[in-house]
């Protein structure tokens, strides 16, 4: 039964794969580029199939990054974005455009009428003012960023990694995310089927044995909650064991004002972080 | 001491399969009578999912454990509810399977797959919530807009007749509803600009008995209630199972929103039978009455949660915890409102019309830039079942707290397309979403109380004279309740969100519940 079904799902699919393959050689370019109508038409697509995740006006969800940073982790050409809507993108949350996948489904005309409108509030990322290197000291020095953010492999895991910033989030956001960080949490583990993640929530627990812990909510459910303390050391506990447990959506991490963390320092950081990101071209 | 016990068991087991007693219109009226078997999708008629079975109750559902797992392998949401006839189970899952089981040891008698076009169109998932039986048969209804009866012995399709063209965004998702020879179902595709239908087949032969369109013709009463030729595209899906009251030969079905979902202009009106209870004469399809939950939807308020018959002293109500946040109790007879308590939080309405039923305002209205409204498009709840419990007289109903952002996009209608006219998106602002199961007093719709959720939740309830109510949770439990209190007494991890209404069974005198999760279907028993 297992093989059987096996072949004739696989036969079909690659028979799809081989056709798509053609097809994209024989259209790369979007047939719409610049035409203001179809990107009307195209956010009315981008409204009905894709807000839930990447937000009104493409400006980042909870799940989706921001699509209107101009350079794109998994690709900036008109090519790569419409293959990235048709089929999905391996690894993350992205689904194929086909039926029952995202939204409702669109059709190849559809999603170029997305890639229009994804075109067409694209901003122009900032010129550079920022200076990498010495952004990379501040991140893992005086501003203290990595204590508990990572960027590609090395830092703390307190809070959200931030490798991808430079491509899933604007730059405003990240400003606003270091000046108000309790104002919008960063969302945490995404479960399958669960329509809302775990985000990185504060807790304050006082165990069995009078022990006092805080630390970040890594997941919790009715009965159990998996907390990683602030010296990050995993805990695991059964509610009902605790003496006392509190949640709150005030975030461990510091507000960092302007006194802590001036402007020019901020523009250092972003080029860090834009530098770090990777993809695109 | 084993070789008797043994033999036994062959005993037992092949007397099972030849008292296959057929399932016969009558049986389906009296199901609360033979609990140890599940006919029909909410358990009985009523549409009550509650069972008098009382073997697990609060004194020892402590020590339930898992008694077998069947896994389908499948991807996306498992949204069935089982039948169980003498000892075999009947389930569907995700891409139209469906599968027969010994529902004490969960081993598979047979399979069935559906060959499924490629191009079907399902708004929300490749889901189906199970069958219905009657005789020999078992029916169906699928994501190509077909419905079928298989052969409750071997899975064979025994009839299959194409109720509507897939092509154009129709499609069947519910399990369907047999009234004595005729097999009730309602069509889905409220996302493409459907014109939605109750059908009745004859469970013999598949023959179209009658079909009552949702939405009146041109000319018909009610085609006033919309603009223009909108009625032609107009949705009012009726996608979730019906109820039945024998005393005055009525069923009773709910309809969804209509189209498009989330933008109301080019469908001025109230939309008529759009988000809507119908009381229908199940020989004639003809319209007894109607109840609008949701005049002139703009929010996706589909009415389809399952309308409960419930009968308390002398009075006869249909009970609905609907997606617009609101409990509404109605008169059985008349269709007349009693009463509309808010049982989640809601902004999308501030006033009510002279029968006191909630109506829209006009700072609801999604906007182009967006508006924040609650409850959000999923609902206060939405298709999962809920369960009333005569013993306690309680109505229990999975309730969600998330708000949304709803914003306008304006669309021109291509049949077989999406036709939302709109987006919809969590409201952040609002954060953290949560939920709750809730047991409210239908008479007054007042909270007795509420098991929280940590996040909202996709499961229904079942209710058991053992006073236990079981529900699930998007974190993966699955859960017992004192039905009383709302204290928990057993959860079970099942390791992926519950999106489905739980059931219990008997065999061998051995109470089951069972229930989906993941890809998984589960069943539970004392050990």
């Amino acid at each position: 039964m297992g093989v059987k079904k096996a072949i004739r799902f696989s036969v079909p699919a690659l028979f799809l794969s081989l056709a798509w393959a053609f097809r994209v050689d024989a259209q790369v370019k979007n047939p719409y580029a610049g035409d203001l109508k179809v990107s009307k038409q195209g956010e009315s697509q981008f409204r009905s199939n894709c807000a839930f995740c990447h937000g009104l006006g493409a400006r980042g969800g909870g799940r989706g990054p921001d699509l209107t940073r101009a350079r794109k982790r998994h690709g900036n050409s008109d090519e790569e974005i419409f293959r990235n809507i048709h089929d999905g993108i391996p690894g993350t949350a992205m689904p194929p455009a086909t039926a029952g996948g995202i939204g409702v489904g669109m059709t190849d005309d559809e999603i170029w009428q997305v890639v229009t409108y994804i075109r067409s509030v694209e901003k122009k990322p900032n010129a550079a003012s920022g200076n990498a290197a010495r952004g990379k000291d501040l991140f893992y020095g005086k501003a203290a960023c990595g204590t508990c953010h990572i960027v590609n492999g090395k830092g703390g895991r307190l809070g959200p990694e931030l490798t991808t910033m430079a491509t899933s989030r604007s730059e405003e956001y990240f400003v606003d995310s270091l000046r108000n960080p309790s104002k919008r949490l960063a969302k945490g583990i995404w479960e399958t089927m669960k329509d809302f993640p775990q985000e990185y929530e504060t807790a304050n627990v006082t165990a069995a044995d009078g022990a006092k812990y805080q630390g970040v909510v890594l997941n919790e459910d009715a009965f159990t909650v998996q907390v990683l303390d602030t010296r990050e050391v995993l805990h695991a506990w059964e509610k009902s064991s605790l003496k006392s447990y509190e949640k709150t959506r005030q975030s461990l991490m510091p507000a960092y004002d302007e006194k802590m963390l001036p402007e020019k320092d901020v523009q250092d950081l972003l080029a860090f972080l834009a530098a770090s990101a990777g993809g695109g071209r | 001491m084993k070789i008797p016990a043994a033999v036994l068991g062959l005993v037992a087991l092949s007397f099972i399969f030849q008292t296959n007693a057929q399932v016969t219109a009558e049986r389906l009226l009296n199901a609360g009578k033979e609990p140890q078997n599940w006919l029909m999708y909410s358990g009985n008629y009523s549409g009550l999912r509650y069972s008098t079975l009382d073997q697990v109750n609060t004194g020892n559902a402590a020590s339930l454990v898992p008694k077998w797992a069947y896994q389908t392998m499948a991807g996306g949401k498992f949204e069935t509810t089982p039948l169980v006839v003498e000892g075999i189970l009947y389930a569907t899952g995700a891409d139209d399977r469906a599968f027969a089981l010994d529902a004490r040891s969960g081993r598979p008698i047979w399979q069935y797959q559906r060959a499924l076009p490629a191009d079907i169109r399902p708004c929300c998932g490749r889901v189906n919530r199970g069958v219905a039986v009657l005789g020999d048969k078992l029916f169906m209804g699928t994501l190509d807009a077909h419905v079928i009866a298989l052969d409750t012995k071997t899975g064979a399709v025994v009839w299959d007749i194409t109720a509507a063209d897939y092509s154009k965004g129709y499609s069947f998702t519910l399990a369907p509803l047999v009234v004595r020879n005729l097999v009730l179902v309602g069509v889905s595709g409220g996302e493409y600009g459907i014109r939605g239908f109750i059908d009745a087949y004859d469970a013999a032969t598949g023959e179209r008995k009658w079909r009552f369109y949702t939405i009146p013709a041109a000319g018909e009463p009610g085609s006033e209630t919309w603009a223009g030729e909108s009625w032609k595209t107009g949705g009012s899906p009726a996608w979730i199972t019906g109820t039945f009251d024998r005393a005055t030969n009525t069923t009773f079905w709910t309809t969804g929103n209509p189209a498009p979902s989330n933008r109301g202009i080019g469908r001025e009106g109230d939309n008529l039978y759009s988000d809507s209870l119908l009381a229908l004469d199940p020989d004639t399809g003809k319209l007894k009455w109607h109840f609008q939950f949701t005049p002139h939807d703009e929010h996706d308020y589909d009415a389809t949660q399952v309308p409960v018959l419930i009968d308390e002293d002398d009075k006869h109500w249909i009970a609905q915890a609907n997606r617009n946040g609101f409990f509404y109790l109605i008169d059985r007879t008349t269709g007349k409102l009693l009463s509309a308590t808010q049982y989640a939080k809601v902004t999308w309405s501030n006033s009510r019309d002279s029968t006191g039923r909630p109506v829209g305002s006009k700072e609801g209205e999604p906007t182009l830039e967006g508006n924040a409204v609650c409850p959000g498009a999923f609902g206060a709840t939405n298709w999962m079942s809920p369960s009333y419990d005569p013993q306690t007289r309680l109505f229990y109903v999975t309730a969600r707290e998330q708000c949304d952002i709803f914003s306008t996009a304006p669309q021109e209608f291509e049949a077989g397309h999406a036709f939302y006219g709109s987006a919809y998106f969590p409201n952040d602002a609002t954060q953290p979403f949560w939920g709750a199961l809730r047991a409210l007093d239908p008479a007054t719709g007042k909270l007795a109380w509420e098991w929280k959720h940590g996040s909202p939740s996709w499961s229904g309830a079942l209710s058991t004279a053992g006073r236990i109510v079981f529900t699930g949770d998007a974190e993966g439990n699955f859960i017992a309740l004192d039905a009383k209190t709302g204290k928990a007494l057993w959860h079970f991890q099942c390791g992926a969100s519950v999106f489905a209404g739980p059931m219990t069974y008997a065999v061998d005198g051995k109470q089951y519940i069972a229930v989906t999760a993941g890809s998984t279907l589960f069943a539970f028993a004392l050990p």
